[in-house]
């Protein structure tokens, strides 16, 4: 093993470039994350209504509906069409995402995300084995069988466990047992399945990958020539099947994560100390040749 | 023939036993949603939904729980059903009438703010709305109907004299005063739930039930006599023999035919 390999995950990075960049993507989540639950908040705290509602639906200074479109989608199978404000505000939503990125849902809004990295966290800080790894695709099938269900029943299935409108809706209008639900997440991330929940099960997190499968935001591993094998950004990405194609890719291979699993949340670009990734656009194809080469990758390719 | 001797291959039988095993693991989170799901449909009878909610079996597809109502209810009757704390589908707008009723808006801003139309956006004046109906469901407690003049529930209906009205009747137990009883009329009842909230007794003796079990339902296939005879001006079927009534008396000549038979004597005493 390399002494970068083997080095605390991000260390090269904090030396190269400071504590500060080396965490710019993850401070910039938090704030987001925090900003959207604020958002929600200011009204019933302050008296400003910004904006109303909840994740699932809201409105925005009075007049922009947003709707998350999965539990748009669950209504329609489940029987009902829903009012115009609903259907447009579930569209803005869909097209939005579209372009960004599906799974910027994921990494930069959702209330659970927090919980989960922190489970991520412990896990790591406990060195934990990985437990129980039902494969990625498992939370397709999830998927599937709650427009099942909700098409059975004639109802929103899945907002009947849904943990990430329960903890959002526990924080702005109340809680009840609801965190029973998201202690219930993250003691599962924690001690029964690595990155479990929002890496293979969350049907949301599912659903929101097919919708950005074309986005236009993209993480590019554009200087790939200089990866030094450190393995940081597959130690911080939570779905870390994604980087190797694009930063493993022969030449003439696309350099772009293209995978509509990655959830354009930019770790890997904070912890690289060598700067291989960077976001762009899904057209932006070019790899750069890499200024000096160092010696000893013809070595680690070889073991 | 080849095909029955060559083995599945590994790719091949990996891929059947990794779809057996996603599909029976659907199968159970499935059943297990959908167990949920219908466990979701039991509404408390204590919790009404907000004005204009379609019925119950289609409310759950078509609220997204967003909580734009109960944010836009200036007297914060609703409230979203939070998880184990309250009754109804977690999420789902609701309010209970007894802690605070609905103040019948006239701009209705609860259904102005649903952005789905699971609350129906149809509802032209809340005087249509039927959140649930009254029930005197206690006449023994009930302060009217032990011949007192309470009336508190009466007054405080937005539509008294229609919704509810006072009807009176003879007091047996006293002999000489009236009962004032307060009598709900379901075709014009809201639902609001104001006269539960208002009943003086530690435990409402009116209270609002949601439709489903405030009111039985008539046959499709009932005719009311009177009614239709009034409506037609006559019988609806011709030639009907009208038999003869029996009236209260002794013997075999209490009996009152048409065209008015009349015994051709009275017993004495015998009140008639
Ligand atoms: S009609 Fe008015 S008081 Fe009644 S639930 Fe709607 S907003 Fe609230
Ligand atoms: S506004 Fe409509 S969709 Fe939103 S919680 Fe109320 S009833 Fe449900
Ligand atoms: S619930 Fe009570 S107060 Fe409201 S309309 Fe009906 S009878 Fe009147």
């Amino acid at each position: 093993m390399k002494p970068t390999t083997a080095a605390p995950i991000g260390r090269e990075a904090i030396e190269a470039r400071g504590w500060l960049a080396a965490h710019r993507f993850l401070i910039l989540r938090r704030l987001s994350q925090v900003f959207f639950l604020a958002l929600f908040l200011v009204g019933p705290m302050l008296g400003w209504r910004l904006v109303d509602g909840t994740l699932a639906g809201s409105r925005t200074l009075g007049v922009l509906p947003l709707t998350d479109p999965f539990v748009a989608l669950q209504g329609i199978v489940a029987g009902h069409w829903p009012e115009a404000a609903a259907l447009s505000g579930a569209l803005i939503v869909l097209a939005v995402y579209a372009l960004i990125g599906g799974r910027v849902y994921c990494s930069w809004v959702c209330p659970i995300n927090p919980v989960t990295d922190a489970a991520h966290w412990l896990h790591d800080r406990f060195g934990l084995q990985k437990g129980w790894q039902p494969r990625r695709h498992t939370r397709l099938w999830l998927l599937g069988t709650v427009l099942v269900v909700s098409a059975l029943t004639g109802t929103i299935a899945w907002e009947i466990v849904n943990p990430i409108t329960m903890m959002h809706r526990a924080i702005v209008f109340g809680a009840g047992f609801a965190w029973a639900l998201v202690l219930l997440v993250f003691v599962f991330d924690l001690a029964v399945s690595r990155r479990g929940w929002c890496g293979h099960l969350c049907p949301v997190g599912a659903f929101y990958g097919i919708l950005g499968r074309k986005s236009l935001l993209r993480v590019t591993a554009a200087r790939r020539a200089a990866c030094d094998d450190c393995m940081d950004c597959f130690a911080v990405c939570p779905e870390n099947h994604v980087i190797a194609p694009a930063l493993r890719g022969k030449d003439g291979a696309t350099p772009l994560i293209l995978s509509p699993d990655c959830t354009n949340c930019g770790r890997c670009i904070d912890v690289c100390s060598v700067d291989v990734f960077a976001f762009t656009h899904r057209f932006d194809n070019h790899v750069e040749a890499t200024p000096n080469p160092p010696p000893a990758r013809a070595g680690t390719r070889a073991a | 023939m080849s095909l029955a001797t060559s083995p599945l291959s590994p790719q091949r039988r990996r891929f059947l036993t990794d779809g057996a095993r996603m599909a029976g693991g659907c199968l159970m989170a499935g059943s297990g949603l959908t167990w949920l799901a219908q466990d979701a449909r039991a509404l408390p009878a204590n919790a009404l939904r907000p004005p204009g909610a379609l019925g119950e079996d289609v409310f759950l597809a078509a609220c997204i729980r967003c909580g734009l109502c109960v944010r836009d209810c200036p007297y914060d009757t609703l409230s979203l059903a939070r998880l184990g704390a309250d009754g109804p589908a977690t999420g789902t707008p609701f309010f209970t009438a007894r802690d605070v009723p609905c103040e019948m808006c006239d701009d209705i801003p609860c259904v102005a703010a649903c952005p789905t139309g699971a609350l129906d956006q149809g509802l032209a004046s809340i005087n249509e709305a039927r959140m649930g109906t009254a029930v005197l469901v206690d006449q023994e407690n009930c302060l009217n109907f032990l011949g007192l003049r309470c009336d508190v529930c009466y007054r405080v209906c937005p539509v008294i004299d229609e919704a509810i009205t006072l009807e009176l009747s003879h007091n047996n137990r006293s002999g000489h005063h009236a009962i004032f009883a307060p009598t709900v009329h379901a075709d014009r009842c809201t639902g609001c739930g104001k006269c539960e909230q208002a009943c003086v007794l530690p435990e409402a003796a009116i209270k609002v039930l949601p439709v489903r079990l405030a009111r039985g339902a008539s046959a499709e296939h009932y005719r009311k006599g009177w009614e239709e005879m009034q409506e037609n001006g006559g019988p609806l079927v011709d030639g009907i023999i009208d038999l003869p009534d029996r009236l209260p008396g002794p013997g075999t000549d209490n009996l009152a035919a048409p065209g008015g038979f009349e015994p051709t004597f009275k017993l004495p005493g015998a009140g008639q």
